[in-house]
Formats: C-alpha cells, sequence, structure tokens
C-alpha cells in the first residue's frame, strides 16, 4: 500500500512574490475586502513505496530537486513516518 | 576551437547558437544530446536558450540533473569554456555552476525586445574583444529573467567584477528604468569565481548578422573565440 508524502514549496518570506500581488489586486478589484497579502506556492503530492516513505528521503528529494533552497522553503508530511 | 551545443528536451535556440558558430564564427560546432556524457572534443559549451523540459517545476531544475550537465561540470572544472545563454543561464543557476536564481520577470510579461547592455568587465573570455563602457544592443526573449542572489553573493560578484553585463539605456546609463525584469543591481550577465563559465539572458547569436538588426552579439562571440572584434 503506498503512502502519500505531501510537499510544500514556498517562496522564501523576504521576497516579494509578484505573481502574489496581482492576484491579491485581483481579490481586491472583485469586491473581497481585507485580504492583506497573498503568496503563492507548489503543492507537490507522491505515492511513495514504504522504502522510500521516509522523512530523510522525502528532505533529500526537497534538497536536490523539489525546491531551490536560494529562493523557496519547504515543508512536507509523510503519512505514517 | 570546436563548439558543442548542448541540446534538451525544449531547447529551442539550439540551431541559432549552432548556426552562429559554424556559419559566423566558421568554427566545427556539434550538438550534444542532453543524455550524452560526452562532450565531443569541445573547447567550448554552449547551453542555448529555450525552454528545457517544458520548464517544469523551475526553468532549468530538472536539465540541471541530466547526464549532460554531470558532464559539463567536469568539463568546467577542467577549466573548459562554458557559456549559458537565457535557458542555459537558468540551467547553469540550478547546477550551481553559478551562483544566484531567475526569478519571474517583476512585470510577470515574457519580454522579447532588444535591449542595452553595458560591459562591466572586459578581462573575461567571454568579453575580451570589447571595452568596459561599451555598450551592446542585444535581445532579451524570457519569462524569468529576474536574478536574484543573496547579499553577500551580489556583493562577492560586485567586488570581484563578475558582473559582466548590466541592463542600461542607450548611452549607457545603468538605471532602474532601463531594467527590463527587475534584475539584482541590473545584472544581465556573470562570471563564475574562475572566469570560464559564463551565463548571461541576452542572446548573442540573435545580434550576429546585419540581416538580424544587429552585430552586437559578435563582442560575446569573437571574444570566446580569442579574438578581436
Amino acid at each position: 500500500m503506498p503512502r502519500k508524502a505531501r510537499i510544500y514549496v514556498t517562496l522564501k518570506p523576504t521576497l516579494l512574490d509578484a505573481q502574489g500581488r496581482v492576484v491579491q489586486q485581483a481579490l481586491t478589484n472583485i469586491g473581497f475586502e481585507g485580504v492583506r497579502d497573498v503568496r503563492i506556492g507548489k503543492y507537490i503530492e507522491m505515492d511513495l513505496d514504504d522504502a522510500a516513505a521516509s522523512e530523510e528521503t522525502v528532505r533529500e528529494m526537497c534538497a536536490k530537486l523539489l525546491a531551490n533552497p536560494v529562493v523557496e522553503d519547504y515543508r512536507f508530511e509523510v503519512e505514517g513516518a | 576551437m570546436k563548439f558543442a551545443v548542448l541540446r534538451f528536451p525544449g531547447s529551442n535556440c539550439d540551431q541559432d547558437a549552432y548556426f552562429a558558430a559554424l556559419n559566423v564564427l566558421r568554427q566545427p560546432v556539434e550538438y550534444v544530446w542532453h543524455e550524452s556524457t560526452d562532450l565531443a572534443g569541445a573547447d567550448c559549451v554552449i547551453i542555448p536558450g529555450g525552454f528545457s523540459y517544458g520548464d517544469y517545476l523551475r526553468c532549468g531544475a530538472v536539465a540541471a540533473l541530466s547526464p549532460v550537465m554531470g558532464a559539463v561540470r567536469r568539463f568546467a572544472a577542467s577549466g573548459g569554456l562554458v557559456i549559458g545563454i537565457c535557458n542555459g543561464f537558468q540551467i547553469l543557476c540550478e547546477s550551481g555552476l553559478l551562483p544566484g536564481v531567475l526569478l519571474r520577470n517583476r512585470g510577470l510579461r515574457f519580454i522579447c525586445r532588444h535591449v542595452h547592455l553595458r560591459l562591466e568587465n572586459s578581462a573575461t573570455p567571454f568579453t575580451r574583444a570589447g571595452r568596459e563602457g561599451d555598450v551592446l544592443r542585444i535581445p532579451i526573449a524570457h519569462g524569468e529573467g529576474n536574478y536574484f542572489a543573496d547579499e553577500a553573493t551580489l556583493r562577492e560578484l560586485e567586488e570581484a567584477g563578475r558582473v559582466i553585463l548590466r541592463y542600461c539605456g542607450p548611452g549607457g546609463e545603468v538605471e532602474d528604468r532601463h531594467n527590463p525584469n527587475g534584475a539584482a543591481n541590473n545584472i544581465a550577465g556573470i562570471v563564475n569565481r574562475e572566469g570560464n563559465v559564463a551565463g548571461m539572458m541576452p542572446h548573442p547569436e540573435r545580434a550576429c548578422e546585419p540581416l538580424l538588426g544587429s552585430e552586437d552579439g559578435l563582442v560575446i562571440l569573437n571574444s570566446i573565440l580569442g579574438g578581436s572584434a
């Protein structure tokens, strides 16, 4: 039975998220008040065999490929890990 | 001088780079597929523009891990010349051969037009045919050309003269209004610490014949060849 890993990759908080800013403006324009800040990231979901379903492996995946440490942070959860 | 032009799925400036090497510089050139680990005996590797792997995940991220980039890493470590143009620059940053990263243009739009560039350091293998302060007119074509690096890295680049090209006005004015994409310090091109690996967002291969509207890219191309412009 494969186990799910859910990975969230986000732009570092110190960086301007131009895309998020446009979406914030658009939400305001269509009448949603009180939207202060919008930041857009990536959500990655994967099914892992037991052998791969460890925090250590997923962390390595994030460090090597899924996130760019220069500009992105990541967090994740692995089912049953 | 022999050139190798790398090809990834989604490269689309490979033929232009090949043409420039063969027909403009009149040098032998060979394509090298991304799965290869053999750089065909090249003296200079060109990583061309395009959308390698569809820009999936982040531009250049998947290409940076391809077999050919392992060979490029070894080639660069032994002092070989490597130039990444546009997506090639993104790939070099993702592979760690150059510092920093290219973020989405601050205006969020893909920009395709000629820009002016100030040549900042003529003491590199990629700029030696020009002079410091020269203004080149070369096209850009990218959605992610907004160069970013942390403060310490930027300081290091600046202090060591590793910024080779900066976006500027027609008279060489380095000002924010001439910065098309929001790049830190108007940076359009840099070299590594050793000076043998360069990355630049503008396309010199698209400015190498009168028919193309500018020949200013020859400053870069002739520099690689080691000759005068």
